[in-house]
């Protein structure tokens, strides 16, 4: 169904994915290492310098110009914490010239530029710009601010922050604030040469390619510091041993409520039960027609929205929703009594089938989306667990009502968070 | 069935006008999994003013209305549509804009009968008294969720600014207050107006047969009776060239300010190839003023007014066209008047040839890459058929936009008085 051609290079793999659904070619390159208080904000930091200005466009003006040149190629950078991996994400995106009045090589011009960002920054001194990086620390400051003002990200963080309180998962993703001024050119770019040395590196081409020439000029201009032969080895993610259930409760200055409530599932991507709980979260409430939707927004009217998902790589489920501050017990009680009928077995075949085909659909509707498709396949290296697509599809299928009942009953409620008005404080 | 091919793009594209008036279109998209259909009427939040079908006097009906309907028509008297799609492994939405109502779903099995679904469940209003008052619990809480998002409401606090009487000004779900007026029979009327299949539009685009998939559409059609198709008559508000409030200061509980600047276009071409023309010269010169290959970009973010949230976006439909400019800042009062005078400052006689081809070229690159994606390609090319315009036109036009053509986008829109600010400032504590 899908082909991945990997290639093991000089320090780094290569995944290629040749198809012709896209106008245009997609290039990845995911660098991962274990989640740390010592250097997530310098891993939040670095590929925001990067993308300021490399040795032959010094500008972030310049490095732009040359991008709109390249057909308006679109270059980004995002982070993610994958379990207790702290994953850095650049994407290049560029026309497939086959589709332009002119023809320019536009592929190697991207691999180049690719290469360029990470192997040759703007440097003065032997290190970073000082003026790039004062810039990017002050973006970082209200990168990491600005969740405060988003309050369904905002919910969902505090909630990890309380549930998670110890393990490396609590760490922002975007670094800690009180890191970022302490950050000097100096600092960060021994950490960069570091991170070229530890990291696990992936890069991924998909579109309308030919494989060998790709994979030529891939090894041509990514000339990767020799790095020492030791391998990453397998973080296993920690896993708390739970005694009471939490309960926090905040006050702010807002109209709606948010609440947020986490679970422990002591199962995560490589773990057999995983299709099972895929099956579960969506009889539960990762879709419209799960329990969560259906009794809390539809026949009880109390939310717009009432939905759970997964994280995968740490084991944990989140339930949230938006509900009236004085509605918060009500809410409460009906997400307990679905965790509760799941729990029983109180669902019907008829929802484990449809519950099926969502997933397949949603699985097959992801591949069709470059990015999409990158992250099933990072799963992979993520977990150390290769699950072609196809047997994802199958073994979803395999699924039955007892090993969803067996997956349900090793759910455990962990921290009930919910962010509330200030007019409940009287 | 009609074959229009796009040689440049290696595109195919199948029409056909149903006896009823309906307009389908079928983009075959092979090596995709999924397919996407977007059922869609021109009917939006701004119709809220308009002669009912059958009747001669010009009706105002409740804010929020299309959105409501929207809302209700998944609902039905054996049960909710959501259901029947995700049996059949689909997954459907729908959305409300200003000017559009789309039901959509994307499925990768079963396609016939995910769009018998979805042609059938938009064809088959059935509202009653009491599922109209319980859906008014739940959007009453989507009303709540976008109060709390600091975004929307200085997204809405500007369009406000800008608007003295156009119904655009209004949010798109209308208010708590407004929505309690909604009742059953007012659905109805707004239904039997809009939801005519000559007003409406669907478009299929995915690994799908062409032939079987126009041939289903037809003999559903065909088994449906509609009455006569007549115009629609919409109330058409005047609305003064001036912005209706310069500046709007919103204190909310953030700790992040953030900063809009609004223009206000004049000469909103109402269709065709002009419109679409207008739109894009639009496009590439915000894009030349403040794409991030900008000088004004560079020196903003150097002067730390801006970060990666600033963004600048053109809206234009029949009766209404507006610029937004801004992001988050650390001081709103000095963004504002720096975007201020680089609109005013605006000189189209140092635009260069090389920086329009390179905005030109930019876009172009854009365009390819929507078309990667069969969501855009059905909502906007339904946006664009609705104005007579074709989504497969923009390369062309893009190519053709000159500096002459900027400049007298420029003189018409950057004037001071079509120019309005909104900002959304942290709240002064209280004690």
């Amino acid at each position: 169904m899908i082909r991945e051609n990997i290639t093991t290079m000089q320090g780094f793999r290569t995944h290629l994915l040749q198809t012709d659904k896209y106008k245009t070619n997609t290039l990845v390159l995911k660098m991962k290492a274990p989640l740390s208080k010592e250097t997530v904000t310098l891993r939040a930091l670095l590929p925001y310098v990067w993308q300021s200005g490399t040795s032959n466009y010094p500008s972030m003006k310049a490095l732009r110009t040359y991008l709109d040149e390249l057909y308006g190629a679109t270059l980004n950078v995002d982070l993610a914490k994958k379990g207790e991996y702290h994953i850095i994400t650049i994407r290049l995106d560029i026309a497939n010239e086959k589709f332009l009045k002119e023809q320019p090589a536009l592929l190697d011009k991207a691999i180049e530029l690719l290469s360029e960002i990470v192997f040759h920054p703007a440097l003065e001194n032997g290190r970073f710009v000082n003026q790039i990086v004062e810039q990017e620390k002050r973006t970082l400051k209200q990168r990491i601010q600005s969740v405060y003002d988003d309050k369904m990200r905002y919910a969902n963080l505090r909630l990890i922050e309380e549930m998670c309180k110890n393990e490396p998962y609590a760490l922002h993703v975007n670094g800690q604030l009180e890191d970022v001024e302490r950050i000097t050119p100096d600092r960060l770019f021994a950490y960069y040469e570091k991170a070229l040395q530890e990291d696990e590196i992936d890069l991924y081409i998909i579109g309308d390619i030919d494989e060998t020439s790709t994979l030529e000029i891939v090894e041509s201009y990514f000339q990767m510091p020799k790095r020492s032969a030791r391998a990453q080895k397998k973080r296993h993610v920690q896993q708390k041993v739970m005694t009471n259930v939490r309960e926090v409760v905040e006050k702010q200055d807002v109209k709606q409520g948010k609440l947020n409530i986490g679970y422990r599932t002591h199962i995560t991507y490589d773990d057999d039960n995983y299709y099972a709980l895929q099956v579960f979260n969506g009889i539960f409430g990762g879709f419209s027609h799960s329990k969560l939707f259906i009794n809390v927004r539809e026949k009880a009217s109390l939310a717009y929205y009432a939905a759970s998902r997964l994280e995968s790589h740490k084991g944990l489920l989140m339930v949230m929703s938006g509900i009236e501050p004085a509605n918060y017990k009500k809410a409460v009680q009906i997400i307990h009594d679905q965790m509760k009928a799941m729990k029983q077995g109180d669902f019907t075949d008829e929802e484990m089938v449809q519950t099926k085909a969502v997933i397949r659909n949603q699985l097959l509707e992801t591949l069709d989306t470059p990015r999409g498709l990158v992250e099933v396949l990072y799963h992979n290296i993520v977990s150390e667990r290769k699950r072609p697509i196809d047997e994802w599809l199958a073994r979803t299928d395999e699924v039955s009502r007892e090993d969803v009942v067996r997956v349900a009953n090793q759910i455990e409620l962990d921290t009930i968070y919910f962010l509330t008005g200030m007019e409940e404080a009287k | 069935m009609e074959k229009i091919v796009y040689e440049q793009l290696q595109e195919q594209l199948y029409y056909e006008k149903m006896p009823n008036s309906l307009d389908v279109y079928i983009l075959p998209k092979k090596a995709f999994n999924k397919t996407y259909a977007t059922f869609t009427t021109k009917y939006g939040s701004v119709d809220n003013q308009f002669v009912p079908r059958g009747k001669t006097e010009m009706k105002r009906v409740p804010d929020g209305i299309a959105h409501f309907l929207e809302h209700k028509l998944f609902e039905k008297e054996d049960g909710d549509v959501f259901q029947q799609f995700s049996k059949q492994g689909a997954s459907a939405n729908a959305f409300t804009s200003f000017t559009r109502t789309a039901y959509l779903f994307s499925s990768t099995a079963n396609v016939e009968k995910n769009l018998e679904t979805l042609i059938d469940f938009v064809q088959t209003p059935y509202f009653s008294d009491q599922t109209v008052e319980k859906e008014k619990g739940i959007i009453g809480q989507e009303i709540r969720m976008y109060d709390d998002n600091p975004d929307w409401r200085l997204y809405f606090g500007l369009i406000e600014s800008m608007y003295h009487n156009h119904p655009v000004k209004i949010d798109i779900a209308g208010t708590v207050e407004s929505i309690a007026d909604i009742t059953k029979e007012l659905l109805y009327e707004c239904y039997e107006t809009f939801y005519h299949p000559s007003n409406m539009l669907l478009f299929i685009v995915g690994p799908v047969d062409e032939r079987a998939i126009m041939e289903q559409i037809r003999n559903n059609q065909i088994k449906k009776t509609f009455p006569e198709a007549s115009a629609i008559q919409r109330f058409v508000y005047n609305e003064p060239e001036e912005v209706a409030k310069k500046k709007h200061i919103i204190p909310m509980h953030v700790q992040t300010s953030k900063c809009l600047i609004g223009v206000k276009a004049q000469n909103v071409r109402q269709k065709g190839k002009e419109k679409l023309k207008h739109e894009l010269v639009m496009n590439v010169l915000l894009d030349y003023l403040f794409g991030k290959s900008s000088p004004h970009y560079e020196r903003l973010y150097q002067l730390g007014l801006i970060d990666e949230t600033f963004a600048y976006d053109y809206t234009e439909e029949e009766q209404f066209g507006f610029a937004l400019v801004g992001g988050d800042t650390s001081d709103p009062e000095r963004l504002a008047e720096e975007m201020k005078q680089i609109i005013l400052s605006f000189d189209d006689s140092v635009l260069t040839n090389e920086d329009l081809e390179r905005v030109k070229k930019k876009k172009i690159g854009a365009f390819l890459r929507s078309l990667n994606s069969p969501e855009y390609i059905a909502n906007q090319f339904t946006r664009y058929a609705f104005h007579e315009m074709s989504l497969f036109d923009v390369v062309p036009m893009l190519e053709s936009i000159t500096a002459d053509d900027i400049a007298e986008v420029a003189n018409e829109c950057f004037n001071e008085r079509q120019l309005a600010v909104c900002q959304v400032v942290p709240k002064e504590e209280r004690k």
